[in-house]
């Protein structure tokens, strides 16, 4: 079992308002940067580090960053930095990039020559990961939206080869040219650094992952649909022709341990307060549909039914807009019932998982035993939660629930992607 | 309003292997007409009143509505370039008036000035493609599709009174379809190209830019831009209307068309 730590490093500045004092709202790139502080910024991404030193001290395996870019609940957007830092800082656990999004990089050439650079600097820890990332990524830095799933495999390809073969070759793609590659920078591990991908539920990328055997890791996904993707993903492995196992399979779900129960829920609220990730249910965050569904980042190539739409239009006008009030209304009584009183609901489910070692680990347990993942990540830290509220739950994590775990792991037969190689099936010496 | 798609001629031609579409119906000089980058509706009643007088032939562009998608096409000049065929093959070409609206006026001006001398006259309706000195052309990325046709009218009542105060699913449908083939042609620069005013000098096809007073879409700084670039060309604005000057008053736009086409 493979066990790594993960927060998504949100911005909070506690005098901003934004954590509910003052109302201001979080809007996803509704807010002006106008009003961030680079004395906070400082503070933060040395705590998050020093957080992440800490956590492989208690004994994680991983420590995981991921990517986001013009958006408070991430600080992440050159996670490779971070990645760098911890590169040189920390000496035994893995550095998870779960990932940095490929289709909005203009020179995947230099991503390349960053991650190689990591992997070198950490001596072969580093795990990539990639993802095709929101809207809001390709809005950030102008990436054209309906080239997104293209640009996204054509640069894992180019990365791939950049890494595995000996250059100086030329690469003519339709999204990418160079006319000299050779990266004077290879990657510590043969090779290359393990793939592995995150994601939620787009099927495509589940298939394109089991077809090249990544380990696939959900991110806070309820655990009924996890377990159709890995379904989902397992099926595709036989098409491929091998069989899926604990290994190709990932899950990240947050988990806060604490002293008391008492403190354990004051710090599991602090999930869905301030500036956590407004995707995820329950939290203060608006995000804005048509950015994260631009035009095409879905595709839709088939040709348009042959109708007069503008004489449908006009025939059908009155019954459309009713019938489009109450597909309305019933849409808000869902943002109504995701909005308010979620986070009993969220423990109910296995959403949030926090207590002592005594109540979180059972629940682990059951989370285990439902999707049987060999690569697990505890996503702590976040929200509102501030420096003590994370060390506290790092500090028991280490003494009580890690060991645990790893007992569960072996006896429920949990092997992760560094025990079992996800490209052969072949045992692997460990770390 | 209620006019049926089948009661127009639906002619088709083949470009570069791909079905390219459209509606005809009128008689007389030809008015070939491009689509907004939301995508043809069907038959409007604007087209009725051309059709009076001309042969009205309303494409579907590559990649809209039924005609295919060139999935290889980066750049409107890229659907100019077929279009340039495409009405050709059409036999439309000749004793023609080239009628571009907002996104298709952008490919009606990079049409024209690949066929510089086949056009009797160049008709840009609130067209994009070129950059305004002032402002911008407004991002679609950063409205809901609805919003952002609503943004087209002078006024929400202006478009609740073609639309409804919910436009119907086949044409959220259609608007939606439409900006994913509008993205994959322009996105870096946002709908305009800047080799595009050094080319159009060399146009002296007669034009009419005709503009909505509160194009709050495309700006009437863009108009400018086209008639300093032109050298034969003129501006024309229609008092209180919005982007969509063919929607919100049909017989204000069309009569400004025919009066333009009859003086040339």
């Amino acid at each position: 079992m493979f066990i790594g730590y993960f927060t998504e490093r949100p911005y909070q500045d506690f005098e901003s308002g934004w954590v509910g004092a003052t109302g201001r709202e979080i809007e996803d790139l509704g807010m002006t940067n106008g009003d961030y502080d680079p004395r906070i910024g400082a503070e933060l991404y040395n705590r998050y580090l020093d957080e992440k030193v800490y956590a492989e001290e208690m004994g994680f395996d991983g420590l995981m960053l991921n990517e986001h870019h013009s958006t408070p609940f991430c600080m992440g957007g050159v996670m490779n930095v971070e990645a760098a830092i911890l590169a040189r800082i920390t000496k035994r656990a893995k550095i998870v990039l779960l990932g940095n999004v490929l289709p909005i990089w203009e020179d995947p050439l230099w991503l390349a020559e960053e991650l190689a650079e990591i992997d070198m600097i950490s001596r072969g820890r580093l795990v990539t990961g990639w993802v095709r990332g929101t809207g809001r990524e390709s809005v950030a830095h102008n990436s054209q939206a309906p080239f997104n799933w293209e640009r996204f495999q054509e640069a894992h390809d180019f990365v791939v080869k950049a890494w595995s073969t000996p250059g100086p070759f030329r690469w003519e793609g339709e999204h990418y040219q160079y006319r000299y590659v050779n990266p004077w920078a290879r990657p510590y591990q043969e090779p290359h650094p393990q793939i592995w991908i995150p994601g939620v539920m787009s099927r495509n990328t589940v298939k394109w992952c089991a077809e090249h055997r990544y380990p696939y890791v959900m991110l806070a996904t309820e655990i009924e649909p996890t377990k159709q993707s890995f379904q989902y993903y397992d099926e595709v492995a036989q098409e491929n022709g091998y069989e899926a196992s604990t290994e190709h399979h990932g899950y990240l779900f947050k988990v806060h341990v604490d002293e008391t129960e008492e403190l354990a829920e004051e710090a599991g609220r602090k999930y869905i307060s301030g500036p956590a990730n407004p995707f995820l249910e329950g939290n203060q965050g608006t995000v804005r549909s048509n950015l994260q569904n631009l035009p095409g980042l879905t595709s839709r190539t088939q040709l348009l039914p042959t109708v007069s739409t503008f004489a449908a239009a006009a025939r059908g006008r009155q019954a459309e807009r009713d019938a489009a009030l109450a597909e309305q209304e019933a849409e808000q009584d869902k943002v109504d019932a995701d909005a308010f009183g979620t986070y009993e609901e969220q423990v109910n489910k296995y959403s949030i998982i926090t207590g002592t070692p005594d109540t979180v680990i059972p629940k682990i347990r059951h989370v285990l035993e439902e999707l049987r993942p060999g690569n697990i990540f505890f996503w702590d830290g976040d929200g509102a939660m501030n420096h003590e509220d994370a060390m506290r739950s790092l500090r028991l994590f280490g003494e009580e629930v890690i060991p645990a775990v790893r007992e569960m792991g072996k006896e429920l037969d949990l092997k992760g992607a560094f025990e079992v190689d996800t490209q052969t099936g072949a045992p692997l010496s460990g770390d | 309003m209620t006019t049926q798609a089948e009661t127009h001629t639906q002619i088709a031609a083949e470009v570069a292997g791909l079905k390219v579409n459209a509606l005809q119906d009128g008689s007389g000089p030809n008015i070939v007409v491009l689509h907004h980058s939301t995508g043809s509706p069907g038959w409007i009643p604007f087209y009725d009143h051309l059709a009076e007088n001309h042969t009205v032939t309303v494409l579907d562009m590559p990649g809209y509505g039924q005609s295919e998608r060139p999935t290889w096409a980066r750049h409107p000049r890229d659907i100019a370039i077929m279009l340039h065929s495409a009405i050709h093959k059409m036999g439309i070409d000749t004793d023609a008036h080239m009628l571009g609206m907002g996104f298709g006026g952008w490919v009606a001006a990079e049409l024209a000035s690949m066929h510089l001398h086949g056009l009797d006259s160049l008709i840009l309706v609130g067209a994009a493609g070129v950059q305004p000195e002032e402002g911008e052309i407004a991002d679609v990325i950063f409205y809901e599709f609805e919003e952002y046709v609503k943004l087209g009218f002078s006024s929400d009542e202006a478009y609740a009174e073609v639309f409804g105060d919910e436009a119907a699913p086949e044409l959220k449908e259609l608007w939606d379809f439409s900006r994913e083939m509008t993205a994959r042609l322009t996105w870096k620069p946002w709908m305009f190209n800047r080799q595009l005013p050094h080319l159009l000098s060399e146009v002296e096809t007669p034009t009419l830019l005709l503009w909505g007073e509160n194009d709050r879409v495309v700006p009437l700084g863009v108009a400018e831009v086209y008639n300093a670039s032109l050298p034969n060309s003129q501006i024309q604005v229609l008092d209180g209307l919005g982007h969509l000057v063919e929607l919100e008053n049909p017989q204000a736009a069309a009569d400004a068309v025919s009066s333009f086409i009859a003086g040339l």
